[in-house]
């Protein structure tokens, strides 16, 4: 296996299954482990860093849900490869840069991934489609048990697990939740959602595109603290939250839906329009359609397509996709092009 | 550059704000900047605050915050003012004094109560027996049996006497 067979399949994520997933696009957990016997990788030297990349990739050598896993150099990778695996949400952006001694393990159906001497030693993560944190916390506790057996991991009895920003420290969980939030967004209900989210402890940010600008109508909601309460409870409040906006954007769906049906099956067939016929389109612009077309797939305005496949078109419209698909590096104009070639003919 | 409200005194703060998609630069001096801070506030988020840490060196007390450093890492408190992160574990312990403040303000406590690793030295293994030991000694407390809780307490005592670790006191 190699990262290019992951070019042709689902990622957990990509699949729109799961509670909730005409909402919620997927769930993720993660875990920030150190090596107790180490500097944090950041303090930590060349040689020590090394011993960490190797001591980590033993230690997941032995877990049985890692058997059919790629142990990555990521200096071994193109800057296109990189980016490949940050846009298939394996690894964070900051993972991809200064790789020297940086390594990433991914298990073959994308549920599972390791980032080696990012910010922490171990930055483990699990992916699972619609809303489902509670099996994502359950998957990624059993392998955070499984490598805890071969590593000792910096934890103190007052503290917990130790980790490298103050704001990670106890359970060095996050967990989060992708959200698609069309009607809150058209019915300028969005910032009142996100104050009160925040308000209740959780951080709330636009997934795609940047600043304060929520490409796309799509959000990441997770939990700020990570100490003082049990892991099962930072799971448990952050699904409570998440059911209120999903009961809130599913209301606001059946209003748009009585009131002004005619106002957004136009706002949908046009973006469908535009997307069957434009020959050149930025990704911020098609993401935006996208995301028209899949909150019309909901609410059965279009019954031709499904959220899988809108989650796919997502997926493989970003940068580093289209140049993998190509099978050679494009500009920012040649990728437009060959974003509309590829929507225009998967649309057909 | 002149602060922006008072127009008098030299702006050493630089904000920046973000609401209903405006962006308002402000650059203010310090005295006009506290005024200002009152009612930012909740608009602050973990960055900054941690980020707030950074403007030590005012008074005595962090001056001499500053130079303590981790005897395992050589990593100072105030490397850790700048970036933000720590050197290595054993920091926690070097800068205890004000990393408790500093937790408490992120996740308003400074006590762990989530999982506890299989591997992390006998201590952590010997922490949760006393763990446990406490949860059985407040139940025993709770229905008077006194026996029962005073056998507990001895028996607490001892483990932590064995375990000495610094981490764990209070």
């Amino acid at each position: 296996m190699t990262i290019d067979s992951f070019l042709h399949q689902d990622g957990e994520w990509l699949k729109g299954v799961g509670p909730h997933s005409n909402v919620v696009m997927s769930s993720r957990t993660r875990l920030a482990r150190n090596l107790d016997k180490y500097p944090f990788s950041h303090w930590a030297n060349k040689k020590q860093l090394e011993d960490i990349l190797e001591t980590v990739r033993e230690a997941a050598a032995s877990v049985p849900f890692l058997k059919d896993s790629l142990f990555i150099r990521l200096k071994d990778l193109s800057d296109v490869d990189r980016l490949f695996l940050v846009e298939r949400h394996l690894m964070s952006p900051e993972h991809a840069k200064d790789v020297e001694s940086k390594a990433l393990i991914v298990d073959s159906k994308e549920v599972l991934s390791i980032m080696v001497n990012e910010e922490d030693h171990l930055r483990i993560q699990v992916l699972q489609s619609g809303l489902n944190l509670l099996e994502a916390w359950r998957i990624i506790d059993k392998i955070d048990t499984e490598l805890s057996k071969n590593i000792p991991f910096a934890y103190s009895t007052k503290w917990g697990y130790l980790t490298a920003c103050p704001t990670n420290t106890g359970t060095g969980l996050r967990g989060s939740v992708m959200l698609h939030l069309p009607a809150l967004v058209f019915t300028n209900q969005i910032n009142r959602v996100l104050q009160a989210t925040a308000k209740l402890g959780l951080n709330i940010r636009g997934l795609y595109g940047e600043g304060s600008e929520a490409a796309g109508n799509f959000f990441q909601v997770s939990n700020q603290v990570s100490l003082g309460r049990t892991e099962e409870d930072i799971i448990d409040g952050i699904e409570r939250i998440i059911n209120q906006i999903i009961a809130r954007e599913e209301t606001m769906r059946k209003n748009i839906l009585a009131k002004n049906k005619e106002a957004l099956s136009d706002r949908v067939w046009r973006a469908y329009g535009t997307l069957k016929n434009a020959h050149i389109i930025t990704s911020n612009e098609s993401i935006s359609l996208l995301s028209a077309i899949r909150l019309g797939v909901e609410l059965g305005i279009v019954k031709n397509l499904d959220v899988r496949m809108i989650n796919e078109l997502i997926m493989m419209t970003q940068p580093a996709h289209l140049q993998k698909l190509e099978g050679k590096l494009l500009n920012s104009e040649e990728r437009d092009v060959k974003r509309a070639n590829l929507i225009r003919d998967r649309l057909k | 550059m002149l602060c922006d409200v008072c127009n008098k005194r030299e702006a050493t703060v630089h904000l920046t704000e973000i609401i209903n998609d405006q962006v308002t630069k402000l650059h203010l001096c310090e005295e006009c900047a506290k005024e200002k801070g009152a009612e930012m506030e909740e608009h602050f988020g973990l960055n900054d605050l941690l980020a707030g840490l950074a403007d030590l060196g005012q008074t005595i007390e962090s001056r001499a915050a500053e130079s303590i450093k981790c005897p395992k890492c050589n990593f100072t408190y105030q490397d850790f003012t700048k970036i933000g992160r720590f050197g290595c574990g054993e920091c926690y312990e070097a800068f205890k004094k004000h990393l408790t403040p500093l937790l408490k303000r992120i996740h308003g406590t400074d006590r762990h109560v989530g999982k506890v690793p299989l591997m992390a030295g006998k201590t952590v293994k010997d922490t949760k027996n006393i763990q446990e030991l406490r949860a059985k000694l407040d139940k025993a407390i709770q229905a008077e049996e006194f026996e029962e809780a005073a056998r507990l307490r001895d028996k607490i005592k001892e483990i932590e006497g064995k375990l000495k670790n610094p981490k764990d006191e209070k």
